[in-house]
């Protein structure tokens, strides 16, 4: 302790000038919006190239199970090749070719790209995951995160080479979503508690949930696609206090072992979140 | 006139002359920018506490950059400057001599060659230092170079002439001061 004192007192010029110059910078970063940008990218840039490289050794230890589920993937798209279907030889003779072409680009709403997860929290408050694609590779703000299983989460900055993206492990974060059975939409949120449970609120009483039953995204969500698997119901909270119900969410995607991603943009975002927070006029 | 009344004026005179008048001036060129109000900080006595010199370098820069909007960027070249005087004034200058018999940095005081030695790298780090926070980047490292001194070349003549107009006869300090 006393060290510390003698070495302060005898650098006190060189610290109090380290200690202004600080000042400086942060003034600088609350006055000018270019130097805002310059300094985030720039931390960001140097975390993500940190958790690159942490992320290569780690990569190796759940390779087996990353394999496992490509191969489930693969599985089930090959399954989806029209090569697959085949009209049986009647009588009658029918020609499957109803698959929509979109030669003008005009009916596309959503865009799959894949990207890499070289981050990824689980233990605090406000879980991240760092992704190895950004702003350069087509990464907008507001994107959804899927993974083979479920839902992950949504992009919330992007620099030149990665981007953030808030988890569903989040504090603040909200999807909306909705029961497969009956289709009542209900918010998912998480209470920070238990990393493998989400909540699902605003569920009315008068829904009919049984435990296990499917938790979906819901058809209002800008992000993400409706029906995407959200998880399943693992407990019923009947609150007496009030009408709804709070359901405890088991997740379907494995947050633990996340290691491959897709991206989903909804070219129609911009247009869709413009119309909802135009005011209304009555 | 005090010493204390002397520099309080100079601070509001170099913000106010910067401001109002410099800062005014229409882009003559794409190198040049006319800087002089880090004069004030030049001009400050021999045998200010170098703490106390760092704040008002500070507080100096900070009441310019208010003025112009742009918090920080001017405030930190100027404590950077205000932290190397002292040693580039030990060097310069010889020790038992000068700084017991003058007050403050003039041509009379330190003599033509080391004084403009003084202002040349002050001004030089100064603008070196705007120019990169400013821009973030070296860019185009030529280009950086030549706006640095393009800029300190400006701010040269301007201090030469404010040293020819406002003469400062090298006060000797006595016992009374």
């Amino acid at each position: 302790m006393k060290n510390i004192f003698i070495f302060i007192q005898r650098n006190f010029t060189f610290l109090s000038f380290l200690l202004l110059e600080i000042a400086c910078i942060v003034l600088l970063n609350n006055s000018s919006k270019t130097h805002q940008v310059f300094f985030t990218a720039a931390s960001n840039e140097i975390t993500g190239r940190v958790d690159k490289q942490y992320n290569n050794w780690r990569y190796y230890f759940s390779l087996k199970e990353t394999n496992e589920q490509l191969v489930a993937e693969n599985a089930r798209l090959r399954n989806l090749l029209p090569v697959n279907f085949q009209a049986i030889d009647t009588t009658k003779k029918t020609i499957l070719d109803s698959t929509l072409r979109d030669s003008l680009g005009k009916m596309r709403k959503y865009t799959v790209f894949p990207a890499k997860v070289i981050g990824n929290t689980v233990t605090l408050q406000a879980n991240f995951l760092t992704l190895e694609r950004g702003s350069t590779q087509g990464v907008k703000k507001g994107m959804a995160v899927i993974s083979t299983d479920g839902i992950v989460g949504v992009v919330v900055s992007v620099s030149e080479n990665n981007a953030r993206v808030m988890s569903l492990l989040h504090r603040n974060s909200r999807v909306s979503a909705m029961l497969k059975k009956d289709n009542i939409s209900g918010s998912i949120e998480w209470d920070g508690v238990d990393p493998k449970y989400l909540l699902l609120k605003n569920i009315p009483k008068s829904a009919k949930v049984a435990m296990g039953d499917s938790v979906l995204t819901s058809t209002y969500s800008a992000n993400f696609p409706s029906h995407l698997l959200i998880g399943t119901v693992n407990s019923i909270v009947a609150d007496p206090s009030s009408n709804f119900y709070t359901l405890k969410v088991k997740t379907a995607t494995n947050f633990f072992s996340i290691q491959y991603v897709y991206l989903v943009e909804n070219l129609r975002y911009a247009e869709q979140v413009a119309i909802e927070a135009t005011p209304e006029k009555n | 006139m005090s010493d204390y009344v002397k520099n309080i004026i100079r601070f509001i005179l170099f913000i106010f002359f910067q401001v109002f008048i410099l800062n005014e001036v229409p882009p003559l060129h794409q190198f040049i920018v006319p800087y002089i109000y880090f004069l004030f900080l030049l001009w400050l006595p021999f045998n200010i506490n170098r703490f106390f010199l760092l704040i008002i370098a500070f507080a100096f820069g900070t009441t310019l950059d208010y003025f112009t909007g742009t918090g920080g960027l001017h405030a930190a070249p100027c404590v950077l400057i205000a932290y190397l005087r002292p040693f580039l004034l030990n060097l310069l200058i010889p020790q038992d001599t000068t700084e017991n018999s003058y007050i403050e940095p003039s041509i009379k005081s330190m003599g033509w060659a080391p004084y403009s030695l003084y202002i040349v790298i002050l001004t030089f780090i100064h603008h070196f230092l705007l120019v990169l926070i400013e821009w973030l980047q070296f860019g185009n490292f030529v280009y950086f170079i030549g706006k640095v001194t393009g800029t300190t070349a400006i701010s040269l003549l301007l201090i030469f002439i404010a040293e020819m107009l406002f003469f400062r006869k090298g006060k000797f300090r006595t016992n009374a001061a």
